[in-house]
């Protein structure tokens, strides 16, 4: 019974994570920009969820839908008007860029609704619970865990059976030479951006249906779990974040079961321990990628 | 009656602080097979990547088929019917060589046409049909090479581009490779051939280029570069009385 509840939610838990990670490494594997901004998305995500939810009747399904739209627009403007102009300088520049977007991005919701959270109605479908294989979980457990397999298997597809795909693959691998088959660079970073941003905002609904309210730092934590998701992972691979994120909330579960009540409080540390284990004794990560494949000719 | 395809004219280009090229030009008329020659170091890949569009020149032209393609993006280079075989191949590793494949049809993809065009690459290159299935990384060296060769035709390009096709491969790969270039030539394809291997390139070239550090030393037909060995070799690093062009 408590191993059926530990596999539901560590399932559950890894499906958010490794959707968080995967969006993080969709741009960085082509621009080798850790997008900083990505946090902002899910917000974005969270205070579309807070301000149709409670300001408009529009339907709940119709609302995540727009939610995830409204993360995935955002994250093609910021590419359009704050990266694209600085791309050809230096990725410094564009680090910098995504500090002063994500930044902006705060202070615009800090300004525009309000520094304080605001609770965020939900379906009752997110609190129902449901019995599966005799283990009592709610319901939104579930609906993180089918919504992450149909991406996953979705963006499978994708990524290996469409052109568009197989130009982004080969963009992550080289970029100057995918260019040369004549990819147009915009094509490929814009749509990993969409891609990165529509991630964001699937998290974005499971997220804030977790906690049932947003702020301006919601992005904070979902930006430094996909960070540390990749780092075990593997920033150079796209599976390798996928893998990641379940191993994170797999330690997460694990940690939280197994430290004694008096260390819980201390959870992150160890997690945080763990990560810098990682970067010390494999700073590839789990799945390699092209990190360390050998260049051939 | 031959018609100019791609001109360059007093082409700058620099790295930084550092002119790689200092106002070169070149022709490569419709048809032809061009080699331009040159040590390491001495503007080759710069030239290439100038009229690819990886590389912004600093001053001067570079036209192709009559439009002014200095300052295009690489992408919008390869559209006008340019393709470039990369030095050291640069194939995607982590691709089946079916990818490869698909990706050098990139721009000119046609459903139809497509399996008529791979079969053709079968035709040229029998082994890639074996590995199509593989992860370009597993090729070995020559079979890259030919991948990358059918990868940039796949484009169906007006002016194929080779840089250092025989680098780094054994003698009979370089003889495979350069009977292939040929066969290219008297399919009517429009060839620019960069090369190390002068010996073998002029053996092949219609007309050949001679550029050391970053200025435009020679141009003529192979003979005309026989006769001025005795300047060749001084660039070439050849001793006095030495017949043989090796660079």
């Amino acid at each position: 019974m408590i191993l059926g509840e530990f596999i539901i939610n560590t399932l559950s838990l890894g499906s958010m994570y490794a959707l968080v990670a995967l969006g993080l490494v969709f741009v960085y594997g082509i621009l080798k920009l850790v997008n900083f901004a990505y946090g902002e998305y899910v917000m974005v995500g969270g205070y579309t969820l807070y301000v149709l939810g409670t300001f408009t009747p529009v339907p709940w399904l119709a609302v995540m839908i727009i939610a995830v739209l409204m993360a995935a627009a955002t994250s093609y403007l910021t590419e359009l008007v704050a990266f694209r102009p600085v791309r050809t300088k230096s990725l410094d520049a564009m680090l910098v860029t995504s500090f002063a977007v994500s930044v902006l991005l705060q202070n615009a919701v800090l300004l525009l609704v309000s520094p304080r959270s605001r609770a965020v109605p939900l379906p009752a479908i997110f609190s129902q619970s449901v019995a599966i294989f005799g283990v009592v979980t709610p319901m939104r457990n579930v609906l993180t865990i089918v919504t992450a397999v149909l991406l996953l298997t979705g963006l499978t597809l994708l990524m290996k059976y469409t052109v568009l795909g197989i130009a982004m693959r080969a963009a992550a691998d080289k970029f100057t030479t995918t260019r040369l088959m004549g990819v147009p660079a915009n094509l490929v970073i814009s749509v990993a951006f969409i891609i990165s941003g529509f991630l964001a905002g699937v998290v974005s609904v499971f997220w804030v249906g977790r906690s049932a309210s947003v702020d301006p730092l919601i992005g904070f934590t979902p930006l430094l779990i996909a960070f540390i998701a990749t780092v075990i992972g593997g920033m150079n691979s796209l599976v390798g974040a996928v893998v990641g994120g379940f191993a994170y909330g797999l330690l997460f579960n694990a940690l939280s079961i197994l430290l004694p009540a008096s260390l819980i409080s201390y959870r992150d540390a160890f997690m945080f321990a763990i990560v810098i284990l990682f970067l010390l004794l494999k700073p590839e990560g789990l799945i390699r990628g092209n990190y360390t494949e050998e260049r051939v000719g | 009656m031959t018609h100019t395809m791609l001109t360059i004219r007093d082409l700058h280009a620099s790295y930084g602080a550092i002119t790689a090229l200092h106002g070169i030009s070149l022709d490569v008329n419709e048809g032809e097979l061009v080699a331009l020659l040159g040590s390491n170091g001495a503007g080759k890949s710069t030239t290439l990547k100038s009229i690819c569009g990886v590389l912004r020149p600093v001053y001067g032209s570079v036209v192709f088929l009559d439009e002014q393609i200095a300052n295009k993006t690489p992408e919008s280079i390869l559209k006008r019917g340019i393709s470039l075989v990369p030095e050291g191949r640069d194939i995607f590793t982590s691709l089946t060589v079916a990818e490869n494949m698909r990706l050098g049809a990139f721009v000119s993809y046609n459903r139809k046409r497509y399996q008529e065009d791979l079969e053709e690459m079968f035709g040229l290159f029998p082994i890639l049909k074996e590995r199509l299935h593989q992860p370009g990384g597993l090729l070995s060296g020559g079979e890259q090479q030919q991948l990358a060769i059918a990868r940039a035709l796949m484009s169906h390009p007006k002016l194929l581009i080779l840089d250092e096709p025989s680098l780094g491969l054994s003698p009979a790969l370089v003889d495979q490779i350069f009977e292939l270039i040929v066969r290219l030539r008297e399919r009517g394809m429009t060839i620019l051939l960069v090369e190390q291997n002068a010996e073998r390139a002029l053996r092949v070239a219609d007309r050949a280029y001679v550029l050391n550090t970053g200025v435009m030393e020679f141009s003529g037909t192979p003979e005309e570069l026989e006769n001025e060995l005795d300047i060749a070799s001084v660039y070439f690093g050849g001793g006095e009385g030495n017949k043989e062009v090796t660079l």
